[in-house]
């Protein structure tokens, strides 16, 4: 059974108010692989993961999730949103908000088992938690809630985690804090990733595979395969070149090209 | 003070407070306020309705307060949820005001309606407020847990197939069933004052949800109480020592949040110039 | 003719004082209603008529006028509010939501207090619902002035308004006081829902206040084209319903008549219904004009629409 794939998206296509996001979008995720979902803003890399977690009704093409259609009761995925305000009046200590990704679903009142506390406890520490455990969640920074929020979405033990740009105003320190992180709990929790960012280059020493998206489409693969010139080319519609530098990527298109997806610079990079 | 229908007055408004106390928790967590408002306000118009009819009041106040959880739930998918509120209440009051118009008795029921006559609650009206208040305290227990996820990160709590809008429904079907359980006999200014000030004083004084909840009931408690006594004492009405009293608590949690936020600050200060001069 | 407008109802003084009235206090709420609507502050433009409402029966009391009363009242209140805290929105209803629970309590003291006086039946009565027939017409003149002045308010800070409701930091970074803009709004609430609730009454003013705004910001795409939908249809139903108000003398057995807020009210809460309607808004839905109405407040209203 190991060699079914955790997430199997087979040609989505979605409009959202009649403007088409996603194109005959397919790609897979295997167990325990990170995987990027890289794209410029307003690309749809939203749009692809509300799907692939039943909030959006794809036009045609289905998700499977270990080979199973998606039920509305499945904890096989975890979230982490994009942008979660919580107002700092909230009574909500981190902990309790951790706690929470394990009964939120329950109806009722029922006492948390020794063991469920403990479990509470040993994702804290793993994710880099303890110091402000007991803090109210909307008193803390960006980091540290992303951090919180990773946990509750670990905690019920899914086979995937969905995070939608979980480093955007982050600092670059911060940055490499989290992803540090995640590749570590993905290991220790054998959990798959799938991370949407618009920019690669944090993640090239830890990702798998790309899913690289734009105008719509996209080309998955592992870095390798994907990030080249004739891939990517291809993808854009015209020609495009990939330099490698310092160990950094940039996709850089000609000037003068008039192409929406690519601002009119000499140099990008993607993103 | 404590005997005859005094005696009534001190069950219905402890219990009333339990409720208010209860349900408020979440009413200030999700931001409510309006419709906490809007239902018991207007569901007045169902009563008057009622009246016209010459059937029990309590009918009309169920139909009315259900009538617009339903409506305020259904319309807010597609418009802005405030305004939907805000034309929901207008439509019952205006309904309201055409009842009255038809009957011929209205000024005294009024007034007790909107501000309440908790001193001459007889003895039949008490069950059906503990039974009422009842079914909104096992409401609220078994969705304690969805209802905290989907008004702290309703992104999430839909990602994991717990509905947000229906969860909105059913928050406003509990406070509907809270306004037709004690605006008969509290009126509708009592049930939203109690809902709001001690809920939020209390979210002042703790950092967990129990605790809040736990000590919304608590100042909801001493406020009605403080408020009966006042009232018997002073003959003046006990929605107005109500509504003062919820206020005041809540001025005093957010006094005390400011102390407290400001000590902190002060510590972590201390701490700081500490190691600054040791180092 | 006389199947439509029953006899007398152009001759009659209290209603043409009603139309007037009327009309302007439509205006007035349409237009200060569509910021309100837009900045989603339709609880704190409710809540400020019953404010205006405990200083009427205060004023009652201590033997004041009654507009000083009103106006003052929704004044402090909004003042209150902001001083609770209206900048995240959570706090913002939780501070209405105590002024307004605040002043409720002291409008059934004072409402006890005037009874217990006994000089005063039908005080309650009137103070709630109120009636645009029983308007005194040597108020009108102030009426209008008063109205003109919230008015002028919210049009000299329109743009300010707009965008600080669209993005806070957007607007700071323009060097404008939002904290100023929004107690300049307020304000600007407090004079002309107080005006509109003593005119015509608490119920009607928080109709004429949200109902049209909501129902013509659903059905246009432009600050301006929803500023003149919310105004016609304000004044529209307002007038419709005077008419079936006066009309209904002749209908009820009671020969009462039935109350001009519940038509009014009611024609409103219809149009706003209506506007929801698919082959409604399509009928609205115009392609924009090049050069019509500012592609700022374009973009922001629909920008405003997504977020809703």
């Amino acid at each position: 059974m190991t060699d079914v794939p955790v997430l199997q998206v087979d040609e989505i296509s979605v409009s959202l108010s009649g403007r088409q996001v996603l194109d005959h979008v397919s790609f897979d995720v295997r167990g325990g692989e990170f995987t990027g979902l890289i794209g410029s803003n307003g690309v749809g890399k939203t749009t692809l993961l509300r799907t692939i977690l039943g909030l959006q009704r794809p036009d045609s093409g289905r998700v499977l999730v270990s080979g199973m259609p998606l039920s509305p009761r499945s904890r096989s995925l975890g979230y982490v949103p994009q942008k979660i305000v919580v107002d700092p009046d909230v009574p909500m200590r981190a902990r309790d908000f951790v706690a929470l990704g394990l009964d939120a679903h329950r109806y009722g009142l029922t006492r948390r088992s020794p063991q469920q506390r403990e479990l509470v406890e040993r994702i804290l520490h793993d994710v880099d938690a303890e110091r402000f455990a007991d803090n109210r969640l909307g008193s803390l920074s960006g980091g540290e809630q992303q951090r919180v929020f990773i946990a509750h979405a670990l905690i019920s033990q899914p086979k995937l985690l969905l995070l939608d740009e979980p480093l955007a105003n982050l600092d670059p320190r911060s940055v490499q804090d989290i992803v540090a992180l995640l590749h570590r709990v993905a290991r220790g929790y054998g959990v798959a990733i799938l991370l949407s960012a618009h920019e690669m280059n944090a993640l090239l020493p830890v990702m798998d595979r790309i899913v690289y998206l734009t105008g719509g489409r996209a080309a998955s693969g592992t870095t390798d395969e994907v990030i080249r010139s004739d891939v990517l080319s291809q993808l854009y519609g015209h020609h495009v070149d990939v330099l490698q530098l310092h160990g950094r990527v940039l996709v850089v298109a000609e000037p003068g090209q008039d192409n929406q997806d690519i601002p009119q610079h000499p140099t990008l990079t993607l993103g | 003070m404590f005997s005859g229908f005094m005696v009534n007055a001190w069950e219905v408004g402890t219990m009333v407070a339990v409720v208010g106390g209860v349900v408020g928790f979440f009413v200030v967590l999700r931001g409510s306020a309006f419709p906490a408002h809007a239902i018991p306000n207007g569901a007045f118009a169902g009563a008057a309705g009622a009246n016209l009819l010459a059937i029990n009041p309590l009918i009309g106040l169920g139909v009315f307060s259900f009538g617009a959880a339903l409506g305020i739930g259904a319309l807010s998918r597609r418009g802005r949820s405030d305004a939907v509120t805000a034309l929901a209440l207008v439509m019952m009051l205006a309904l309201g005001a055409a009842f009255l118009s038809l009957s011929t008795q209205y000024e005294p029921q009024i007034f007790s309606l909107l501000f309440g006559e908790i001193l001459g609650v007889s003895s039949s009206e008490i069950l059906p407020v503990v039974a009422l208040g009842a079914v909104c305290i096992v409401a609220v227990a078994v969705l304690y847990r969805p209802l905290m996820l989907t008004s702290i990160a309703p992104d999430i709590a839909a990602a994991r197939g717990l509905r947000p809008q229906r969860f909105e429904i059913a928050f406003l079907i509990v406070i509907a069933c809270a306004t037709t359980m004690t605006v008969p006999v509290v009126g509708a200014l009592l049930i939203f004052t109690l809902m709001l000030g001690p809920s939020a004083a209390a979210q002042c004084f703790t950092n967990r949800a129990g605790r809040a909840m736990a000590g919304s009931v608590a100042i909801a408690l001493v406020t009605i109480w403080l408020a009966l006594a006042c009232a018997y004492e002073s003959n003046w009405p006990v929605g107005f020592y109500v509504s003062v009293l919820s206020a005041a608590s809540y001025g005093i949690g957010r006094g005390y949040a400011a102390w407290h936020t400001r000590r902190q600050v002060r510590a972590t200060r201390e701490s700081l110039r500490r190691v600054a001069l040791t180092n | 003719m006389h199947v439509v407008f029953e006899s007398g109802f152009f001759t009659s003084a209290p209603v043409r004082t009603a139309l007037i009235i009327g009309a302007v206090t439509a205006m007035v709420s349409s237009v200060v209603g569509v910021f309100v609507v837009v900045r989603s502050q339709s609880f704190a433009g409710h809540a400020l008529t019953d404010v205006a409402t405990t200083g009427g029966s205060a004023a009652f009391f201590f033997g004041l006028s009654p507009l000083l009363g009103f106006i003052g009242g929704g004044v402090i209140g909004a003042g209150a509010m902001d001083l609770i805290g209206v900048e995240r929105e959570r706090r913002r209803d939780l501070a209405t939501g105590i002024v307004l629970g605040t002043a409720l309590g002291l409008a059934a003291l004072f409402l006890y207090l005037d009874t217990t006086k006994g000089a005063t039946t039908g005080a309650t009565q009137q103070l709630l619902f109120g009636s645009i027939f029983t308007v005194d017409p040597s108020t009108v003149p102030l009426v209008l002035g008063l109205s003109a002045l919230g008015l002028a308010i919210v049009v000299l800070i329109n743009r300010p308004l707009l965008l600080s409701s669209l993005s806070a930091e957007l607007t700071r970074a323009r060097g404008i006081n939002l904290r100023g803009v929004g107690v300049l709004f307020m304000i600007a609430m407090a004079v002309s829902v107080g005006l509109s609730s003593i005119a015509v009454g608490s119920i009607l003013s928080t109709a004429l206040l949200i109902g049209p705004a909501a129902a013509s910001i659903r059905l246009t795409k432009s600050l301006h084209a929803s500023l003149m939908v919310a105004g016609v249809l304000g004044v529209a139903t307002t007038w419709l319903g005077i008419l079936f108000a006066y009309d209904s003398f002749y209908w009820v057995p009671s020969s009462q008549g039935l109350p001009v807020s519940f038509f009014i009210v009611s024609l409103i809460f219809i149009a706003y219904l209506m506007s929801g309607l698919p082959f409604v808004r399509r009928r609205f839905d115009r392609p924009p004009r090049a050069n019509s109405a500012g592609a700022s407040n374009q973009a922001s209203i629909e920008a405003l629409e997504v977020g809703a």
